[in-house]
Parts: C-alpha cells; structure tokens; sequence
C-alpha cells in the first residue's frame, strides 16, 4: 500500500507542480523584456489573460493566474482585479488554493479595501479548520491585514485559540491577538487572563509570543501593568534558564541561547521595573549576570548585552550596576565593529544628561569616533561630543570640532556650525577666543551658517571694545585673502567701516603689525562691491562701509565721494538707493556726516529676559555680561541699524528729518537719550535714603520719578568694613504689575573703609499705578564668607519718594 | 525609551524589503496599514538611500522618524524599518536568521530562487514573522513547518478526494 502511495504522490508531484511552471515561464519572459516597453507589452498581454482565467473559474489554473498576478503587482503595476478572485480562492477547499489565496490577501486587500471584509466568514471557519495549517493560514493573514472590525469579530475565536491548541497555533494566535490589541485596544481585557499562563509554557515560540502580547498589554494599561509585576520572578527564572543553560541546538546562535527570547524578556522586565523598587530589585542579580557572562564576540551576544544595558539605565537599579552598564558601553565604543560604535554612541546620548560625568570618562573615545568614515558612525559621535563640551573641556574639545568641521561631510556642516556657535556662546573662555572661534567658522562653513551668525557676531564685537583694533585687523586680513564667504565678507565689511580708523594704526598688540593705507582698504571694498561673488546684501554692507570711513580716514574721502555717485545709477536698487542717499549726505547735509557716521554705540542684545517688561513677582539678575554701566537702549540688530540709518535720510530727495524711531537717532536727540538714562545721577539733589546696614554693609537708595508712571531708583551700596566685599551682587523684585529693568552695576567690588561705592541703577514702570513695593536680595563676600540677605522695601510715596522700609 | 498607551506601536517593524542593486523590488512585507501611494514612497526612498551607502558602512540609518537596518547578501539588500525603541543588533540578527531559513530551504539560495519562486520566500517569511513579530526562535521549527505544509499543498487534492469548487 505505502508503494503504491509513493508513487501516486511522485506521479503528483509530476503533474501538480506543471502549472507552476507556467508562472516561472511568465516570469522569464518579463525578465527577458528589454525595454521597459516590451515589459509593459508583455505585462498587457498577460494581464489579459489572468482576466479571462479568473472569468473562466477553471480551477486548477486560478490559483496559479493568482500567482502571476501577485508578481506583476511587485513589479509594480496595478493588481487590484485580483483582489475578488483572493476571496473566492481563500473560500475554496483546497489547500494550495488558500494558501495563494491568503497570500493575496494579504498582498492586495488591507483594511481601507472594502473587499476585506469579505473574507472574515472565511477566516473564522478556517480558525476552526481541521488541519492546522489552513489554521494558520487564517491566523497569519488576520494578523497582518485585519481591520478593526474583523477584529473584533474575531477576537473570541482567537482567545480560544490562546488557550486550548496545539503550540504551533498557538504561537501565532498570541501574536494574532497582540495585532488585535493594537487595533482595538479596548479588547486587551479579554486577552490579559490568558497571556499570564502563557508564561509557564516551554515552547520558545509560544513564549517568545507571551511575552511580546504581555509587553503589549502592559504598555497600553497601567493597571494591567501592575498586575505583571507580580510576574518579575517567573520572568527572571526563564531568563536564568536562557542564560545558564547548557548547549541546545535547537535555539543556539552563537553561544547564546535563543537571543530572541532573551531580548523580548529583558525589554519586557524594562518596563515592568521602570520607576518600581521592588521590581528593579528582584532583577538587580539576574541583570548583573546576564552583563558579565554574555560573550559579545558576536552581533547575537552584543545584542543581548545592548539591551541588557538599556534595561539597567532605564529601571531603578543599583549605582554599581549603572556604572557596569556604562563600562559596557564605553567597551562598545571600542569594538572593531562599526555596528556596534554605532548603537554605544546613541545608548551615551540617551544618558548623557543623567549620568554626565560618567560618559565624560569616554570623550576622547567619542572624539576620535568624528574620524571614522562611516558618516552615520560621525553624525553619532559629533551630536555626542556637541553634549560632552563644558566649561573644563571647551578649549580641547573646540580644536577637534574645529578640524571636523573641515573635513566632515557636506551634510553635517551646518549642524556642526551650530553646535559651535551654541559651544562658544555657553563656554568660551574670552571674548578673544570667542570672536576667533566664529572667525574661523564663518572661513571654514561660512556658507552653511544661519543667518543670524553676522548680527550676532556684530553685536559680540561690539561689546568687545577692547579687543576692536585686533578684530578688525583679522577681519581685513581674511577679506583680503578670500572674498567667497558672504557671512565673513559681511562681518568685515562692517568692521572696517566702523572700526577702519584702528586699521589705519597698524600697531595692535596681539597681532603682528603691518602697514594698511587708506587706499588698500578702500581697494578691498570696492573688490567686494564689484566681485560677482558678493551678494546684494553684501555689496549693501560693502557700501555703507565705505560710506562711514569717510569720517574715519582722511586723504581719500573724495575716492569714497566718488564711488558713492557712481552706485548712484547701480541697476540694484538697494545699493542705488543707498549710494544716493549717501551722495546727499555728501552735498547737502556734509555738516551732519560726522554726527551720523560716528562710532555705534555698543548694542544690546535682543534676547528674553534681558529686556524689561519680563513678568515680574520673580527675582531679576542684573545684565552683568556687558562691561559699559551705560547702555544706550538699542534694542534692534546692527543689520537693521544700517537700514535705520537710512530710514534717517527719509527719501532720495526730502530734507533731513529726524525719525521718530527712539534707536535710529543718533543726531543730537542721542546725547538726551545718554543722559535720560543716567537717571539717577542728574545734577539737582535727590535725597538718598538709607534701606540696609548690616556687618559693614550699607545700602542707599534714590529715587527719582521721571513720568507719571516711570521711577529710576538707584541702589548705592557702600562697605565700612576693613576688608574689602567681593562678588557683590543685587537682584530685585517688584509686585507683578510693575515693570523692572536693572542696569548693569558699576561693579561688584565695595572697597573697604567706605573708599568706595557700587551704584545700579533699576527703571521702574507701574502703569497701573500699584503701590510700589520692592525686594531687594543682597548677596557677598567678606573675608571669605557668603552672605546673603533681604531687604524689603514697602513704600515710595509719589510725592516725595521717599521709601519707608523693614529689613528683613 | 518607553511607550505609553494610546494605539502607537512603539517596538515592532514597519515593513521589510528586499531589493537588488539594481533597485528591483523582489519582496516587500508591511505590518501597518498603509496607501499604495505611501508604500511606493517609501520605498523609493528607502532605497535610494541604501543603495549608496559605501560598502563597508555601518548597516544602521536614521530615516525620518524610523531605523534602518540592512544588510546586503549577495545580490540582494535585506531592509527594515523599525520603531525607536528597537533593538538593531537582533533585528541584524532577524535579517540573518530568515536568510538562514531561505538557505536551507533552497539550498544555497541565490536571488533567482526568490525570483522565481517569490510565493516560497513569502511562506517562509509568515512562518518565521507575523505582525512584524518573531513567532518561531527555532530554526528547525520552521523548516519542519515548511516541508509538512508544502507536501499538504500537493497531495491534499488527490489524496483527500475533495470536490472542486
């Protein structure tokens, strides 16, 4: 009888597999098309007939036109004629029928296709089908293109499943139901009994798929989450079984035991120990285990390792095995494979904020890493080190970004540039390092830096007065050498029409002198405004100027005069504009070009909480970055300051008007706004009223009421000690209705003996006229001490402002 | 790192593709729901950005807001695209073990085997991941699965005697 089976199966196996035959005939007469013509030819002519096979329902062939249909829709072409014949073949009774039938479904209907629905009565008698593997085929499409609804349908059918079958089926129908879940998660009650009794099976697969479905429920309901912390044991007992078990063929890649599994239980325990003591702590030994005895010479044990990791740093473990986690990754950093740099790098991105210090030990690893060809492997290591800088490290840590930044690769410079910028600002050193450092950036990358990079460095330089004469002589220097870089040539530009009487000087002492005349900075300007490299923003910066070194030099002012009228018919019309404005300047207004071109004033920078109108109610800290005590209210962006200079000139050709705007007046209207702001300090006596006297210190207070609602206070603070006060500092606060601004202090230093006194000066408004109330903290030095105190002051009478006060 | 409620699947695969170096798709498998439209999309973009990466490169990417991971055997490129939280070493792994499958199935399995007989690779496939899951850690498992379910296919119809529909 067997004899007579085997050959009737041989004989079968003949005539069953010809049709086949037919698909891969169709196939190689696609691949032998060799036009994309002759293929679409070939696939018309073939279509066409899967259309007449499927009208024709002759049944051994459908199954097989099924199959040449499902390769012309990878190829890319329409198939969706195809998707009614999957729900008559998923019906039919024949197995090789469902099984192509299945595979189409899942290839051609998805859950926005109304044919999908269709097929749900097929799919649960199949559930319930004798042979298991037709019931796998039910349970493996349901889970990749179920819908919602035939979810729900189904869901009973597979809970079923869950518990009662075979562990093949069982296997896919915990994965089938973790699919149901997250389409419909409100059923993930009707799952949760059973998937904890899942636990105790021995399948891998089964268990594998336990645990996934438990994950699954405990991400989407705390509740349920609590629930299976119960089961941290039972899970660290399997893992200890993973780990320490002996050889087993079956499950074994590389030495380690189903690595599978081991990934899905470790990730599983993360989050079931996540912010839980008691459950971080039942897993304390097993994680500590897993970590030293994993051998991670191959990617198997590596990815057990990794996730070994992420589980430790993510629970509530002990500082020793935090610290083992971190060695591990710092080894990782080290592997020849470039896999695994990789993923080290990104686990120390994900702590480097939390355990800082820790990842700081591998920095030089991490710099080194920017070397490395691969540019996933540099996009990595550079978003690691732009982390790691610090005040301790800026100088060291800015030379490798700096060289990276010349050789990286074209789609990280600008990322690169930025990160150094944020570096510098946070940590530089000096103010010389600072403007170096963006000099050498913007010659590097100018072309990938922000736009906000030139008013920026504009508004640093500025601030930077001493170190004006060594700025504009590298500035000159660079825009000799190169003019390509439109940031830089900006800068310059600018530097040399503000600061080109220092040029002139030659001597400056921190770079080597060399002789600059007035016609070579006037050469390199019109280099700019002539080059077709120069942008009109440039050549806008490049004009002006020139304009204001009329006032700075003294030989060639009739070069600049004539450069001026020639600009004056440029087809640009910004620069036109411009150049006729400044002809103007020259003719009809020559005796307010000193006044108007005369040195900017230092800007204030244009960011949150240095402005005033900052809600107040909270302590302020006065603006102690910037040196000058007397700030002149700019607010605006020195880009802008040259467009205000041209709002001043009004039109091409209407007289002189001084512009309403409070920042773009620099004509006589500035030296009121100077002394407006010295507030306090005017000439007619204002009482000065003694708030504060304690250990030596002393703090005065005048007022001053400048509108209806404006007052200046001025904070005098003096020092009777015999030792002199350091680091003293003052910060203030108002009710919150109440506006406050706080002027930078003349110092924080109170000589002793009373030689000498630190005034601020604080703007009050009160627009609504509250009571005006203030609370001043006083912090110092003395000798070595700290000391810090309140001082509140509770009234200041409008008439004669005078405060009545109560220290605290 | 971690999930919260709210129907996101937060560790699982998005699709896997498997394309030559010429760009010709010869399989692609979704686990979420997703327009024709979409899936031409991406994998367009997919590829282009596998295909140009040098030879010896690191096998992971970042794409928009999905990991990359994939590996070239031979011919043929084995792609990926999974969630943040995953894991990339043991979907490498996952890569390998279903090439191991599609070997031993074959035997000694060469891109024209996937070819002509894409319907087997897509078996296989369903044997080893469903829903963008692992359902079967042993090897020998699914090879088993395969041949019983194989031999089911050709004598069912004879041996069993069932109608035709």
């Amino acid at each position: 009888m067997t004899d007579f089976l085997n050959i009737a199966l041989l004989f079968i196996q003949y005539t069953v597999m010809t049709p086949s035959v037919r698909l891969q005939e169709m196939i190689r007469v696609i691949r032998s098309a060799r036009t994309q013509g002759e293929e679409r030819g070939i696939i018309q002519r073939e279509c066409a007939d899967i259309r007449s096979q499927f009208r024709q329902g002759d049944n051994g062939e459908r199954s097989h036109s099924l199959a040449k249909l499902l390769y012309v829709h990878m190829l890319g072409y329409p198939a969706h004629f195809g998707q009614m014949e999957c729900v008559r073949l998923i019906a039919s009774p024949r197995y090789s029928e469902k099984r192509i039938g299945y595979l189409g479904a899942m290839m051609l209907l998805d859950e926005k296709q109304d044919a999908s629905l269709l097929i749900t009565n097929s799919i649960k008698n199949d559930l319930s089908h004798s042979s298991q593997y037709v019931q796998s085929l039910a349970l493996c499409t349901l889970a990749c293109m179920g819908s919602a609804e035939m979810c729900r349908d189904l869901a009973p059918e597979i809970e079923r499943l869950l518990r009662a079958s075979h562990s093949y089926i069982k296997k896919k129908a915990t994965l089938c139901a973790v699919h149901i879940i997250r389409k419909v998660p409100e059923l993930a009650e009707l799952f949760t009994p059973s998937a904890r009794t899942l636990l105790s099976e021995k399948n891998h697969g089964v268990l594998h798929g336990a645990v996934v479905l438990i994950t699954e429920l405990c991400e989407r309901n705390p509740d349920t989450l609590v629930q299976f912390r119960k089961a941290v044991p039972e899970l660290v007992q399997i893992m200890k079984g993973l780990v320490t078990s002996s050889y087993s063929p079956e499950h074994n890649v590389a030495g380690i035991s189903d690595p599978f599994l081991q990934v899905r239980i470790l990730r599983l325990l993360r989050i079931l120990g996540h912010n839980n003591d008691t459950a971080s702590d039942a897993m304390n030994d097993l994680l500590a285990q897993v970590a030293t005895n994993t051998d991670s010479s191959k990617t198997a044990g590596s990815a057990v390792l990794y996730e070994t990791v992420l589980t430790i740093m993510d629970i509530n473990s002990e500082s020793g095995l935090r610290v083992l986690a971190v060695n591990i990754l710092g080894r990782f950093l080290l592997n020849n494979d470039r896999n695994i740099r990789y993923i080290s790098m990104t686990s120390l991105q994900k702590i480097v904020q939390t355990d800082h210090n820790a990842v700081q030990r591998h920095r030089g690893t991490i710099v080194d890493c920017l070397k490395d060809q691969d540019t996933s492997v540099k996009r990595r290591a550079l978003e690691l080190s732009l982390a790691l800088v610090s005040a301790v490290n800026i100088r060291s840590m800015m030379k490798e970004l700096l060289i990276f930044l010349s050789v990286c690769p074209p789609e990280l410079r600008s990322q690169t540039a930025s990160g150094i910028f944020n570096a510098a600002e946070r940590y530089s050193p000096s103010k010389r390092w600072h403007i170096d450092t963006i000099l050498h950036v913007l010659t590097t990358a100018g072309g990938d830096v922000r736009d906000e990079t030139v008013p920026n460095l504009i508004q640093l330089i500025t601030t930077a007065s001493e170190l004006h004469c060594y700025t504009v002589h590298k500035l000159y220097r660079a825009l000799i050498k190169d003019i390509a870089q439109q940031s830089l040539v900006q800068v310059a530009c600018w530097c040399i029409g503000e600061y080109g009487d220092l040029l002139l000087k030659g001597e400056c002492e921190e770079i080597e002198p060399v002789q600059v005349t007035e016609d070579d900075i006037l050469d390199a300007l019109e280099t700019v405004l002539q080059s077709h490299m120069s942008s009109p923003a440039t050549r806008g910066f490049a004009l002006t100027a020139t304009m204001k070194l009329s006032t700075r030099i003294t030989d060639n002012v009739d070069r600049i005069r004539s450069i001026v009228s020639i600009y004056g018919s440029c087809i640009d019309l910004e620069l036109q504009q411009r150049a006729v404005e400044y002809n103007a300047l020259f003719k009809k207004y020559d005796h307010m070009r000193a006044a108007v071109l005369e040195r900017m004033p230092v800007m204030d920078k244009n960011s949150p909480g240095h402005t005033n109108g900052d809600t107040s109610g909270e302590i302020k800290e006065p603006d102690t970055s910037k040196p000058k005590p007397v700030e002149a209210g700019l607010l605006s962006e020195p880009a802008s300051q040259v467009c205000d200079l041209l709002d001043l000139l009004g039109g091409t050709d209407t007289p002189l008007q001084p512009s309403p705007a409070p920042t773009s007046t620099p004509t006589t209207t500035s030296s009121a706004d100077l002394l407006d702001l010295l507030g306090g300090l005017e000439i007619k006596p204002v009482p000065t009223v003694s708030v504060y006297e304690k250990n030596g210190l002393s703090l005065k207070i005048q007022c001053d009421k400048q509108t209806e609602t404006e007052v200046t206070v001025t904070l005098i603070a003096s020092n009777s000690t015999q030792n002199d006060i350091t680091n003293f500092t003052l910060q203030a606060a108002v009710p919150k209705s109440v506006q406050l601004q706080m002027k930078a202090p003349s110092g924080n230093v109170i000589p002793a003996h009373g030689l000498g006194q630190v005034t601020q000066t604080v703007l009050l408004n009160n627009p609504n006229k509250v009571s005006l109330k203030m609370r001043i903290r006083v912090a110092y030095s003395n000798q070595g001490a700290m000391h810090q105190d309140t001082v509140q002051i509770d009234s200041f009478p409008s008439a004669a402002c005078q405060p009545s006060f109560s220290p605290l | 790192m971690r999930g919260g409620a709210g129907g996101i699947q937060l560790f699982s695969m998005r699709f896997l593709l498997l394309f030559s170096r010429q760009g010709k798709l010869r399989l692609q498998k979704w686990f979420t729901a997703l327009s024709d439209r979409d899936k031409k999309k991406i994998i367009r973009d997919v590829m282009q950005m596998v295909l140009v990466r040098p030879p010896k490169s690191c096998n992971f990417l970042q794409w928009r807001d999905l990991k990359i991971v994939y590996r070239r055997y031979a011919s043929l490129y084995f792609c990926c695209g999974l969630e943040q939280g995953d894991n990339e070493l043991i979907t490498l792994e996952l890569l390998h073990r279903y090439v191991e499958l599609l070997d031993q199935y074959f035997g000694n399995v060469c891109e024209l085997d996937i070819i002509f007989n894409f319907e087997k690779a897509y078996f296989i496939l369903d044997e080893f991941i469903i829903g963008g899951e692992v359902q079967e850690t042993s090897k020998a498992s699914v090879a088993k699965s395969m041949e019983e379910a194989d031999s089911l296919q050709e004598t069912m119809e004879e041996y069993l005697n069932k109608p035709t529909y």
